[in-house]
């Protein structure tokens, strides 16, 4: 893999990385200021320890089963699926036709759960505080695992993608321990859209080159150009998702003039996270 | 037993699905009808564009469902 893809999918690790590493921060912010910092950072641990078996057991498996086309089938098909989704969040939210992700809005809405949680002692830990923060940090964590797996494995980068994801986590718990709130200036909605942008790319280009699986001699295929055509499907997903984005606000500014009367929000379309 | 087995599927489903079951169905879609073509001798020059061209439009009709829908 040439260096300006292995930049790119180091910037694509790293990205994502952050993502995820805020809206944990986030969830154990909220636990540690509302239940206490021993149960948050308990089941922060819990969360770290559980992460590193399942990327033990998952990248294990990924490499000892399955031939090189396959590998790229599997994880290209996966992380096209799963940048589609994060593309078609970024777009409906560019556009206006879905609520805009609210690093602050969460933080209120867990610290108020947090706060009417009755309290439950267990192994010497507040039990939602910790439970909460677990599942908030490996949920999170699992999403970076996966892109660092299958970004590494297919592009034979392991250590150099477990290093963007490790530099994202220390640039995120840095700035999350210096403010002590959550990180409402992390441009997420933007992050998300790039990194949507080129999990998609990488997907597309590896599942493509995976297709060989099935020809007959099962070699993986190879893309004209080489390495230098991830820039131009990266250029025409770029291209398809500006050109939704702008279709998209035409009929959301459609929709807002039509709602004036009714008093109804745009953005109230579609909610999620 | 169940209960963890019923979990440990959601927690995938919403994983890899996530909230819009429409994208994974065009992407597993679009793989099989390329690996049928694949497998009938249809070689890389041609298998790769109609592959990246499909994804792309298939993505392209998912937003406008989602967006007509909503």
């Amino acid at each position: 893999m040439g260096s300006s893809a292995t930049w790119a999918l180091l910037l694509a690790v790293f990205l994502a990385a952050i993502v995820e590493f805020v809206e944990a921060l986030t969830i154990v912010l909220a636990m540690g200021i509302t239940r206490g910092w021993r149960s948050a950072l308990a089941g922060t641990a819990a969360a770290v320890v559980a992460l590193a078996a399942f990327t033990t057991a998952a990248g294990y498996a990924i490499t000892t089963w399955l031939p090189e086309s396959a590998l790229q089938l599997t994880v290209g098909t996966l992380l096209l699926i799963f940048g589609l989704q994060w593309l078609r969040k970024a777009i409906l939210r560019s556009s206006g036709l879905k609520a805009m992700h609210d690093e602050a809005q969460i933080f209120d809405k867990q610290r108020q759960a947090a706060q009417a949680a009755h309290p439950e002692s267990r192994f010497g830990l507040d039990w939602f505080g910790a439970v909460v923060s677990f599942k908030g940090v490996f949920l999170e964590g699992v999403e970076i695992v996966f892109i660092v797996i299958t970004f590494g494995l297919n592009a034979h980068k392991v250590p150099a993608a477990i290093a963007a994801a490790a530099a994202a986590g220390v640039v995120v718990i840095v700035a999350g321990a210096l403010a002590h709130r959550p990180l409402t200036a992390v441009p997420e909605n933007t992050l998300k859209f790039g990194v949507g942008l080129l999990l998609s790319t990488f997907g597309t280009f590896w599942a493509a080159e995976g297709l060989g699986l099935f020809a007959q001699n099962g070699e993986s295929f190879a893309w004209p150009g080489g390495n230098w055509s991830i820039l131009v499907v990266l250029g025409i997903w770029v291209a398809v998702s500006r050109l939704l984005v702008l279709a998209f606000r035409r009929r959301a500014a459609a929709r807002a003039d039509a709602d004036v009367g009714a008093g109804v929000d745009a953005a109230s379309v579609t909610e999620g996270a | 037993m169940l209960r963890f087995a019923k979990a440990v599927g959601q927690f995938w489903y919403d994983f890899i699905i996530g909230d819009d079951w429409k994208i994974a169905a065009v992407v597993v879609t679009v793989l099989v009808v390329a690996a049928v073509l694949v497998a009938r001798g249809v070689g890389s020059a041609a298998a790769i564009p109609l592959f990246a061209a499909a994804v792309i439009i298939g993505f392209v009709a998912v937003m406008f469902i989602d967006v007509a829908d909503s």
